[in-house]
Formats: C-alpha cells, structure tokens, sequence
C-alpha cells in the first residue's frame, strides 16, 4: 500500500482534479451504455411479445 | 450426424445467434469486471508514482486502453462491413452495426482522458500532436458512419452505404495517421507529444494490458448485447431474406 | 451501329456534362463567387495586418477551396438521379467507374478549375508572391480534382437522402484531410521557403491513389443508392 491515508489517495499527488474525472467518465460511459443496451433489449423484445 | 459434430454455419442465422450470444455474454462481462477490477488495483495500488509526471499520469490506465479499443474496433467493423459486402450477409452488416456506438465511446473517451492528461502534463486542454488529432478524425469517421445509417430507412441500403464508408474509412485511418505525423513536423515547435511518455516501470505496462483486455471483453460483451438488440429489432421490420413466418427464437442445440 | 468503346463513352459523358454547364453558367460563377467573398470574409475577421494574412493564406485558401468543392457535390449527380438518366447511366455497358470519371472531370472543370485559375489573384490579396503563388496554383490544381474524386464517393452514399447536404460534409471532410494537409503544407512550406516538392509529391500521390480507388468505391456506391 503506498498511500499513507485515503486523504492522499484521492488527492492523488495534487492531481486528483484530472485523475478522478477521467476515472469517472470512463465508468459513466461504460456503465451508461450498458444500461442504455438493456434499456433497448427491453424495449424490443418486450413489444415483440406484445405482438 | 455424431453428437460431436458441431455444425457452426448454423449460428450464422440470427435466429441461432440470439441465444449464444446470451449464454456468452454473461461470460464475457464477468472477465472483463475481473479484469478491470485487477487492473486497477495494480494500477492505483501497486504501480508507483512517476517522477516526473506524478501521479497525473494514472489517466494512462484508461486512456491507452480507449485508445486502443477505439482504432481496433473501427478495423473489426470493418472487416464485418467487408465479409457483409463480399458475402451478402446480413448478420455481418448487423455486427458491423452492432460495434460502432461502443467504437465511438472509446474514441470519446480517448480524447476526453487524453485532454484530462494534458493539462497538467502540458498545460493545455488541447494540444494538436498526431496522436490525439488522428483519434479526434477517427470520432468524425465514427459519427458519420452512424449518422449515414440512420439517415436511410432502406434496411439494406442503409446497411450496403454504412459498410461501404466503413471500408474508405477504414483505409482513410493510416493515411490520416501518415498525414497528421508529417503535419505536426511541418509546424514543428508548437506541438508536443501527449504520448512521449517516460519509461514505464513494469508494473504500470502490466496494469495497463490488463486493463485493455478487460475493456476488450468489455466490448464483445455490449457487442454481443447489442447485436441481440438489433437482430430482434429487424424481426419487426420488413427487411429483406425474411422468411415468411417469423419463427419464435430458438434455443440452438 | 458498333459497340462504343470506353473512350467515346468517356467523352460522351463529358461532353453532355459540360454541355449542360453551358447552358446555366451561373453554376460556374457561383463557386468563383464563394470562392471570392469567403476569402474575403478572414481578413474581415482577424485584421489586416499583412504578417498575419500571410501566415493564415495557405490554410485559409486551401479550406475556402475545399469548401467550395465540398458544397459543389450536391450538384453532382443529384439532377440526373431525380430525371432518370442516373438509372439509365447504371445500364450502360461501359465500367461504370469510367463514366464517373468522366462526370467528375466535368464537375471539376466547371467548379473546381475556375477556383484554380482564380486562385492566383485571391492569393496577392493575401500578401502571397512569387514562388508561393505558383506553389498555391499547382496545390489547387492537383489538390482539387482529388477532391472532387473522393467526394463524389460521399455524393452518391448520401444520393436522394434528405439533408444530404450536411451528411456529405460530415462523411467526406475527413477524408479530405489528408489533401488539406499537403496542400496547404506545400504553400506554407514555399513560404517559409523550405522545398515544396515533397508536399506537392505526396498531393499528386493523394490525386492517383484517389483516381485508382475513388470512381470504383462511386460506383459501387451509385449501385447500392439506386437498386
């Protein structure tokens, strides 16, 4: 473990403004798409058994 | 017909296709959160702190595995838009269709991370090095090719033009690269390369392969999903090669 | 009567294309125009100033003329798709690509030569002289056409669709920029008085490759829009 406590690991060197947006936005894109495929798997298959 | 013989041109129809690729996706997305998740603990927890870049230089860890993803994807599009127009075959154009959005996220990504790297790094939001211009052309190429077939209603032409500019695409991409290298030599002074990047410690290389296999069953995964997607969509819509009768989807045996 | 051979149907081509320019010659006038009062709109924005009207010429010149090809394109092929005759063109037995060429060249010789020619004059009025004013001329001419070529390949993807013509800019503009970059480098180059030639090669290299590959990648593209 080479952080001395969490204050330091989200302040990441004084960087943490640059390395946690990039982390986040990446988790928010990959996580978003996933949902957004479900949300369309849903929405097709669901009125296709309507049909 | 032996109990073994696995007659594999059967899952070519998207009516078999639909619940392999359901039995695999799960599979595919359970590897890539391990192996997100081991990436980033070696990332954040093993790999040190960079002399000269501190620890601005982590962005890497997803950075370089978007940029990745991104230019590989656009080559496996196209290669699916190809056998699509070469063969004739409609579950090729759909995979084609199926990767571009996760294509165009990862290129999003890439320049977004890239740009949050710069600034520190470099001091600026933005800087024009070849790298970062070429995945910015890459997202135009990306959004075109999706724009173009949603802008045709025409199921198979929309699928025919989309490969089509996939594949000038496709040969457009190292001629961009080729370009913008000798652009940035031209105006030489004012550009800097996002991607000299120092000499990385092993365990900084080690956590950013892993990452980039992960977001690489990441990508199959939301692939296959997606093309789940799509296939049950063109059900409901008169397409060509249609049989008939639409049979229910079947479980393959 | 015999079968026509591929040159005559070249120039059978050609020779309507033009001959219909003839008849609306403003089409010619009009890229010359927006040629002119676009140039015209930079130093109206950034200032005067000779050094900066200078080292903006080669980039802004070069995007001016690529803009007028770019919106030049929807004149491509859209009226003979919307009388019939593209139709009838597919069924000519003659290699599609070659017609295309010929349409292309008609197209370029009415849009895109005049801008060449024009360019001389456009670039004093940047403050370019000389060497450099040949370098933008022989850029242009060589650039151009290539131009023309690879956007013809988005004019047909895009044929009959509705708003096609911002769809074709978003398609084919990032395939120009490989021509954008020699071009322009080649005149920035002269400027800065280092060598053009390897610019202007690697432009001419650009217009061959586009000739080899882009009437084929068109006519394929026709084939899809039209069937």
């Amino acid at each position: 473990m080479q952080w001395g406590s969490l204050a330091e690991f989200f302040a990441m060197g004084g960087y943490g403004l640059y390395v946690w947006p990039s982390f986040g936005v990446t988790a928010l894109c990959m996580g978003g798409e996933v949902i957004a495929v479900w949300r369309r798997h849903a929405a097709a298959a669901g009125s296709r058994d309507e049909s | 017909m032996s109990a073994t013989d696995i007659n594999w041109f059967k899952y070519s129809s998207p009516q078999a296709f639909y619940p392999l690729a359901g039995r695999m996706i799960p599979w595919f997305a359970a590897i890539a959160l391990g192996l997100i998740g081991v990436g980033l603990y070696i990332g954040f927890f093993v790999a040190p702190t960079d002399v000269t870049q501190g620890d601005a230089y982590r962005i890497i860890f997803v950075h370089v595995p978007a940029a990745w993803m991104s230019m590989f994807l656009y080559v496996i599009m196209a290669i699916w838009a190809g056998l699509g127009l070469g063969l004739n075959a409609r579950p090729s154009f759909m995979m084609a269709q199926a990767i571009a959005p996760t294509g165009a996220m990862f290129t999003f990504l890439a320049l977004f991370t890239g740009s949050m790297w710069g600034k520190p790094t470099w001091g600026a939001w933005w800087v024009w090095d070849a790298r970062l211009t070429s995945e910015l052309i890459l997202l135009f190429q990306y959004i075109g090719i999706i724009l173009l077939r949603s802008s045709i209603d025409d199921l198979r032409r929309a699928d025919r033009a989309s490969a089509v500019l996939a594949l000038v695409g496709v040969i457009n991409v190292p001629i961009i690269y080729f370009s913008v290298r000798w652009w940035n030599t031209l105006h030489q002074g004012a550009s800097v390369s996002i991607t000299a990047a120092p000499t990385m410690a092993g365990t900084m290389v080690t956590a950013m392969l892993v990452m980039m296999f992960g977001f690489w069953m990441y990508s199959i995964a939301v692939t296959l999903a997606r093309m789940r997607c799509v296939i049950v969509e063109r059900e409901r819509q008169p397409s060509w090669g249609k049989p008939a009768s639409m049979p229910d989807v079947v479980e393959a045996r | 009567m015999s079968q026509p051979s591929m040159s005559e149907a070249l120039r059978g081509v050609v020779r309507r294309d033009l001959l219909l320019a003839m008849r609306h010659r403003s089409d010619v006038a009009m890229s010359v125009f927006f040629v002119v009062i676009v140039a015209s709109l930079f130093p109206l924005g950034v200032g005067p100033e000779p050094a900066v009207l200078r080292m903006i010429a080669s980039g802004v010149l070069w995007v001016t003329a690529l803009l007028a090809c770019l919106l030049s394109l929807g004149r491509l092929f859209t009226a003979d798709y919307l009388d019939g005759v593209l139709e009838q063109t597919l069924l000519i037995p003659q290699p599609l690509a070659v017609l295309v060429v010929g349409k292309v060249f008609s197209h370029w010789v009415i849009s895109g030569l005049p801008v060449v020619l024009l360019s001389p004059l456009l670039g004093l009025q940047f403050g370019l002289s000389g060497d450099s004013l040949w370098v933008l001329t022989l850029s242009l001419l060589l650039g151009t056409p290539t131009l023309s070529m690879i956007g013809a390949v988005g004019a047909a993807l895009t044929l009959g669709l509705r708003g096609s013509g911002l769809l074709v800019a978003l398609l084919v503009l990032p395939l120009f920029i490989p021509v954008l970059i020699f071009g322009a480098g080649a005149v920035t180059n002269s400027l800065a008085g280092i060598g053009s030639e390897a610019n202007l090669s690697l432009l001419g290299a650009c217009f061959l490759l586009s000739l080899a590959s882009a009437p084929w990648a068109t006519a394929v593209a026709l084939r899809i829009a039209l069937e």
